[in-house]
This record gives structure tokens, sequence and C-alpha cells, in this order.
């Protein structure tokens, strides 16, 4: 920014129209499943129809001899390298090697000329199994005598981020704790709160399927894959298959949709494999039912105990619970470190312990979807708390702001990381107001409202570069992924800010890790918060650059210069960008090109006990019915609080709440995988329901908080996760406000009606004794 | 797709306005005829069990999930995929109000969106709130959370409160 203050904002606070509009709506926008290469083969992947079994022997020879057919990898063809990836914990082959560990595991692919002939060739491979004991749930994995599922020493991944390994412990593969204070003794607590609570495995469900092509060829590697993190593939392939991490370029347009579960390395090892043999460029495109076993959302079993004096001052809480990440850990060390730290809630706690365990199981992995941990933990704290609030006979609301932390107070209950940067009651008054708070309830009505704390923005590691070309338009390189959330809008607006151009007239682009500056991954709500701030950076460089330009040739001052609608101003004279880039170089040529950087400062590491970046604010209230008939439970008003710091773009913002609102919806009444011996059952869109447009609410009301407290841009701090965190949890609190408490979710009509049933009978009995 | 060596049928339709004819295995899915073959690739494959709507396509000017109807199915209809109907005229009013309110993100489920709410209003289908939630329960969005969507509608039902 210049010295001259600015005194208004152009194009940033504006709800500009999204730059990848026109492209989507008309059918243009290519996704990977889109593309073709020339010599493209097509790859399909022989899964296992086991959940645990060791591999006696695989008979390719049958497919070999199908037309078409170019290659059949196996576990064999991997001899020459270390074929182990993971960027947690290195646990994961790119085949199964001798054993499978879960239903849906790759055992072998195909690649041939039609994706008809790779069909069948895939049922051509004849594979003998010999079936091991599953252990598909939770308590079997953890039981004394369960078989550990891994036989190789657990090797630290790449990205562990988040200290030692530790000893692993039988299937416990990741062990995260939060110690403060000392627990009062039995009976000390006024109000004690104790029970086991339930949270299913959930399907993120974006709606176009994990996609790579892979061309193996002289200089290394080229992938067009839909992966959210392009840098931490980069690396984790070139470790793989032994190549310099720039002889691994990956190119990434559009998703169609990620949440999470196209986060970290999935199929692009096996697509990579599978070309390198093959010779060709090769394209592997999931099925749904073939995404549904690459990445979904832990299960999980939680026990939470929470005091509180008879005021309903909190005294402390103990939280253990186990997270189901199924064959391999993925990114479960993470989820269960982040839903430990949410754990305890915002909340001032004289005395807290955490123990989260992330626990292998012969189940398909589990991985990052939106909002993890949080989503996990805030509905089980805050039911916890309300029904504090009810004994000690306050509205939950007051309780809330009795004890919660306020800006400047640390969050974690042993004072570690970052403080608190939002203004929670605030935020909480907001939500409850909006929902009708204070008015009277009809019988089978409630409202809650719940307030919770996500550590985002990831390691805060991005760069960004900025170009202005000789026409005075503008790129802007920036390795965010365009996923739907809108970060091309949204990187356009702040560099066209700091350019003072239009951003009309400022593009960006999609990652190609060959160009594209590095940037860690796009999650944790971190593209604009950290990526933006890049972005700003390098734009502000870039505008050096335009303003010196104009200091040399009005002879000025240049900090004196002032960029606007793509002129350079100054005492009266103005001169429009590409003259002045003409200027610069003496022809009709040339460019402006800087760079951006955001990195750990101040003796900072980054590390995930120094953070996180910021705590993004979950927040939301609701109205529900429940139908004591049926067990139906209709939300009839919601509040998502967007405590954003500052909305870069306010439509994006609520588009981004609106889109958790769904998705929260979905996982407290209805989304829930369901397991038989480790085996997903209900592998199809038919049987497993995400929100449809009947059950959008009738009053929906997304409100912004912008206080500038965030480490972003203009002070902007990330959004779109926190929704969903919150809206479960306050679907939760609002059904037991309208009389039925429940500590299992999806609140699916049968269990809440069964429910129901109980708390009859046991009302029926105490009035009878 | 279909096993190699199936009988193929001829079939003639057109798509888009332009004739087309081709010798098609009597099991090729509409949706793979219109991704492989003509490269229109606008409609989407998600669910493949006709649940999603991101493969819609408009078949005589009814919606028709492409992922579960075959090819030969189309013989002697129009189909009009997105690609198509953005040649319009008409398309200019559903692209501004989705535009108008950001009623679309990852943009997947966008193409069959807009042909579903073509043919609603085409039928006369597009009006109250109702009508639009049952038209459209079809599609499945999982990025926007409808509401952006319902607001578009309304705009295209001419019920927008102004």
């Amino acid at each position: 920014m210049s010295v001259l203050e600015r005194t208004e904002l152009l194009e940033v606070g504006v709800s500009k129209p999204r730059k990848d509009a026109a492209e989507k709506l008309r059918g243009q926008a290519q996704y990977v499943g889109d593309m073709e290469m020339a010599g493209m083969l097509h790859g399909k992947v022989l899964r296992s129809p086991h959940a645990h079994a060791l591999i006696r022997d695989i008979d390719v020879s049958a497919a070999l001899a199908i037309p078409g057919v170019a290659t059949v990898l196996t576990a064999a063809d991997l001899d020459d390298i270390e074929p182990y990836y993971g960027h947690a914990i290195k646990d994961r082959p790119i085949l199964a090697i001798d054993r499978v560990r879960f239903a849906g595991e790759p055992v072998a692919a195909v690649a041939a000329e039609s994706e008809a002939a790779a069909e069948a060739a895939v049922r051509a491979i004849e594979v003998t199994y010999e079936e091991l004991p599953v252990l598909g749930t939770l308590a079997q994995a953890l039981a004394a005598d369960a078989a550990p599922l891994h036989q190789r020493r657990p090797q630290v991944g790449l990205f562990h981020g988040l200290g030692d390994l530790g000893d692993q412990e039988g299937n416990v593969c990741y062990r995260y704790r939060l110690d403060a204070g000392e627990l009062p003794g039995a009976g000390e607590g006024d109000i004690v709160v104790e029970g086991d609570y339930t949270f299913p495995a959930v399907y993120q469900y974006a709606m176009e399927t994990h996609a790579t092509i892979a061309h193996y060829h002289g200089d290394g590697v080229t992938l067009w894959a839909n992966c959210q993190h392009p840098f931490l593939v980069q690396a984790e392939l070139a470790d793989l298959f032994g190549l310099e991490i720039g002889a691994v370029r990956i190119v990434v347009g559009y998703l169609g949709g990620g949440f999470g579960s196209k986060s970290y390395t999935k199929l692009e090892p096996l697509t990579v494999a599978l070309a390198r043999k093959a010779g060709r460029p090769v394209r592997i495109v999931n099925r749904v039912e073939e995404s549904m076993v690459t990445s979904r959302r832990h299960g999980m079993s939680c026990h939470m105990r929470t005091t509180a004096a008879a005021d309903g001052t909190l005294r402390s809480r103990e939280v253990r619970f186990w997270m189901d990440t199924g064959a391999y850990a993925d990114n479960g060390p993470r989820v269960t470190a982040t839903a430990g730290d949410a754990a305890p809630g915002p909340y001032r706690w004289p005395a807290v312990r955490v123990e989260a365990n992330c626990v292998y199981c012969n189940t398909p992995p589990s991985g990052s979807y939106r909002a993890f941990g949080a989503t996990h933990l805030q509905w089980i704290g805050e039911s916890q708390l309300d029904e504090i609030a009810r004994r000690a006979g306050l509205d939950p609301v007051e309780l809330r702001r009795r004890n919660l932390v306020t800006p400047g107070e640390p969050v974690r209950p042993d004072g570690s990381g970052k403080p608190l940067d939002a203004d929670l009651v605030g935020d909480v008054e907001r939500a409850a107001q909006a929902v009708g708070w204070d008015e009277p309830r009809r019988p089978w009505v409630g409202r809650g409202v719940s307030v919770g704390l996500l550590a985002a923005g990831a390691h805060p590691v991005s760069r960004a570069s900025v170009r202005v070309c000789s026409d005075g338009s503008a790129d802007v390189y920036v390795g965010t992924t365009e996923m739907g959330q809108g970060p091309r809008t949204v990187m356009a607006q702040i560099a066209a800010e700091e350019l003072g151009l239009p951003s009309e007239l400022v593009r960006v682009h999609g990652a190609d890790t060959r160009f594209t500056p590095y940037d860690r991954s796009t999650g944790a709500s971190r593209s604009t918060t950290v990526a933006g701030l890049a972005v700003k950076r390098a734009a502000e460089n870039a505008a050096a650059r335009l303003r010196e330009t104009a200091g040399e040739l009005w002879e000025v001052d240049p900090e004196a210069v002032r960029l606007t609608r793509g002129r350079a101003e100054f005492a009266g004279e103005e001169i429009a960008f590409p003259e002045l880039i003409a200027k610069r170089f003496g022809f009709r040529g040339g460019e402006i090109i800087e760079g951006g950087e955001v990195r750990p400062t101040g003796g900072a590491t980054g590390s995930y006990a120094e953070g996180p970046h910021f705590w993004e604010v979950c927040c939301a209230a609701v109205e529900i019915e429940v139908d004591p008939d049926t067990g139906v439970v209709t939300v009839l008003r919601t509040a998502t609080v967007a405590d954003v710091g500052k909305a870069i773009n306010p439509q994006l913002v609520e588009r981004q709440d609106e889109g958790a609102l769904l998705q929260g919806i979905g996982n407290a009444l209805f989304e829930e995988m369901l397991f038989v011996d480790g085996e997903i059952i209900n592998d199809n869109l038919l049987e497993y329901r995400v929100p449809r447009i009947a059950d959008l609410p009738a009053q929906t009301r997304s409100i912004i908080v912008e206080n500038a407290d965030g480490p972003g841009p203009y002070g902007a701090k990330g959004c779109g996760e926190g929704a969903l965190a919150a809206i479960p949890a306050a679907i939760v609190c609002a059904l037991a406000d309208a009389g039925v408490p429940m500590t299992e979710l999806p609140l699916t009509p049968e269990r809440v009606w069964r429910r129901i049933g109980e708390l009859r009978s046991q009302a029926t009995t105490t009035m009878e004794g | 797709m279909t096993a190699p060596g199936a009988q193929d049928l001829d079939i003639e339709l057109t798509v888009n306005g332009e004739p087309v004819s081709a010798s098609v295995p009597a099991s090729e899915l509409l949706l793979d005829f219109l991704r492989e073959r003509l490269r229109l690739t606008g409609a989407k494959r998600s669910c493949d069990a006709q649940v999603c709507g991101t493969c819609t396509v408009l078949v005589d000017g009814g919606p028709v999930s492409a992922c579960t109807y075959l090819a030969v199915e189309a013989d002697g209809r129009a189909v009009l995929t997105v690609e198509g109907f953005a040649q319009t005229a008409e398309f200019a009013e559903f692209e501004n109000a989705f535009m108008r309110h950001a009623a679309l993100q990852c943009g997947y489920c966008t193409p069959g969106l807009l042909l579903t709410l073509k043919s609603l209003r085409d039928a006369g289908e597009l009006g109250s709130d109702e009508q639009i939630r049952h038209g459209l329960d079809g599609n499945i969005c999982r990025c926007t959370g409808y509401r952006a969507i319902l607001d578009a509608a309304r705009e295209l039902a001419g019920t927008a409160p102004s």
C-alpha cells in the first residue's frame, strides 16, 4: 500500500460475480474426466472383495488375453521402488502386497484401449485369497487380543507435522493428549454430566469422483489430477518413484467439489505406476462406489464427562475418544489432533483431560472432511453444556456468556498455541437472536445454539506471483485449487485491489506445479487467509514496480504515486498501465512479475503445537420441530455465523456458509456409511442419502461478522467449514430442548422415535414408582 | 460402456439441433454416447443410478438421466445438452440468474440443473416454491446448500420478491 492512505476499497468487500461462472454454466469447464490425451489408455482397478485376507496368488493371464488390454499391474511390478506412501504415516502400499486390509483395496490395475476392455480384464483377473479375521469395528480393533493390522515398523510420512510418531500400541496409530489443571475429585462437582457418544462414518460426496491422468515419460511424469494439494502430492510422488521434485508435474484444473475428499495423495500413485508400466498416458476415473472407499469421515466413539459448580461455573472436562481411521492412516492423525483441540470447547476450564486415539480397523481409509474434528466433538460438548444449563437453571446463552473465552485469552486450556482471535460471545448472541431465541416455544419445538473453534490454516506456507502484462491486464499464479469455494474470484479481487485494476482484468489460473509458485494445500480454510496474503504481497510488489516506473517518468517519489483503475496518477498527471509498461521497457512488450511469500516468522516453525494460524469460529443456532409419532426432525430456522474478519466477497462467504449448513443437516440427520464386517453396504446414492433441495430449511440466515481480527489480507480469516461443525451441534441441542436428548448421530427418524419411546416409558415408570 | 463384440444398432437422432447417425451397441448409455463419441462433456457422470441429476439432458424436451438411458432409446428423438442450450437466446436469462445469485460453486451439477429448470419452465411447472422444490428434487448440489439455486429458480419463475 502506498503512503497515501487508501480511503476506500474498490474491489475487496464487493460481491463480484464468479470468474468461473460462464465456463461452468455453459458446460465448457474441463474436469479431469472430460480430458483425453493422445494415445491415452483407460485404467480400471481390481479391488479386494474381502476386508482382511492374505493374497495367495494372482493370475493375470486371462486378463492379458483380452483384446485391447495393454498391461496389467500387480504389486510384483513395484519391486524396484519402496512402494509405500502416506503423508502422515507411510503405511500404504500402492497396490496390496501379500495381504488386503479393507474391502475395496486396490489389488491390481489394468490399462486398456477402452474402458470396456479394461473392465472385462479386471473381471478376468483371478486372485486366490485366504480370509483373515476382520477387525471391522473400533471395539474389535481395540480388543486386547486383536492382531495388529500392520506388520511393518511404522515410518513417519513427509508431512506428518504432529511431532514424533510415538509408540504404537496395538492398532492405535496415533495419540493426542491435552492436559491442564487438576481434575476435581469424585463428588466435588455440583453438576456432573457424563455419557457415551457415537458419530458415524460419513462420505464427503464431492459430485466429481477422484480422477487422474498420468503420463510417465523420459523427463519424469506429468499428471492431470483433481487433487486439492498438488504440491504435497508432487513431493510424495517424487519420493515414491525416486524422481526429482521438479520432474513431477501436476496440472490441476477445476474440481467438481472436494470437501477434503481430494486432499493429500489418493489415486495418483496407482495411476502413475500403471502409466509407468504401460509406457502411455493412462486415465483412471473412479466410480462413486470406488470413491466411497477412497476417503471418508472417521466414525468415532467418545466418552465425555463435564463438571460445573451449582451456579454453572465450568470446572472440568474429561474426554476420551477413538476414531476409526480405516486400514491406512491417511489424514487420521491430524483429524485426531484437531478433534482433540476441539474437545474442550472454547471455555475457561480449570481442568481438562483429553485423550484422542486414531485407530486402524479393517475398514476403508478415513481422511479429511470439511471441519474435521470439530464436527466430531462439538455436538457432544455443547449438548453437555446445555444439560449443565438446564440443571443450573440458566439460559444456554447466559451459560456460554459466563464461560466462553474472550479475545486474547488462551484457547487451549494448557495455555499453548494461538490465543482467541474472535468475539465468541457476540457470535452466540447474534446467532441465537436470529432464530427467535426468546420467543415462546410450541411443544416439540426446540432451539439450540452452539459454538466451537476449529484449528485452521494448516502450515502457513504459501507463495504466489502476479504478472502485469504489457496490455495492462494481470495474471495471478497461485496454487490454491478452485473446487467451488471461489478462490479464483477472491484472488482476482485481492490482486486487483493492490494493483489498482478492475478485477475483470485479472485472470487467476489453476495450479501447474511446473510454473505455479508453491502453496502447501487447499484446505483448513486457508486459501483466502494464507494464499490470499501471498497474492496480496505479490501484487503489492508488482504495484511497487509500476509506481517505481511512474516515479522515474515523472521524477517523483514512487511512494507518492497512486495506482487506480488501471492508471498511475500523481498531481494531475496520469498514465495508463500499457503506456507505463512500454515506458519501462522502451517498446510494447515486457512485463512486471513479482512474487509474494507467507511463511512462519519470528522464530516460529508453523508446527501444529505452535498453531493454529487462526481459530475458525463454528457458531450456529437452529430451531427444529420433532414429530413424536414418527421421529422425523424438521429444521425450521437456522442462523450461521461467518466470523471472517473481513469478507473479501460477501456473497461467496454466504454461499460457503450455506453449503456447510446443508452438509451439517446431512451429517446430523441422515448421512451414515453402514458397514458389515468392514464392508460398506450402502455405497450408492440410493442408500446413502445426501441433502436435496427439499431439505433446505424454510428460513436460513448467514450472518457475516467482520472484526478485522484475522491474520489474512485486510484482517480476513477463513470460513466455510465452521457451520458444518456448528449445525449438528445446534440441532442436537435443539432436539434436547424439545425434550429428546440424543447421544448417537445421525438423528434418523427411527433412532429419534425409539428414544422418545424410551423417555415415555421411563416417565411412566417414574410416575408409577 | 459395452462389452466388445456386441451387436451394433443404427440410430438417427438430433443432438443440439444437428442430425447425428451412428451405429451403437444396444447397451451403450446415452451419457457415454454424448461424452465419448460426440465429445459433449457438459453432461457429467456421478451417481450412475439416476439419483443425482448431473447427467441430465433433455430428450424431446423432457429431462432424462443419461447415465441410465440407452443411446438407442434416443433414436428418432431430439437431444439437448447444455452445449446446445448455451447457444440459444433463452440461455442468457438462466445464465444471468445463476450468476447474480452465485448459484453455482464447483459447477459439476450446474448443466443438469439448468436443463431441468428449462424443462420445468417449458412445461409450465416452474412457479411456486413448492413446485421448484419438487421439480429440482432430482438434482443434487453438494456445494451451494440450495438457497441460491432456489433464489435463481424463483427469478426464472418470475416469483422472485422484487
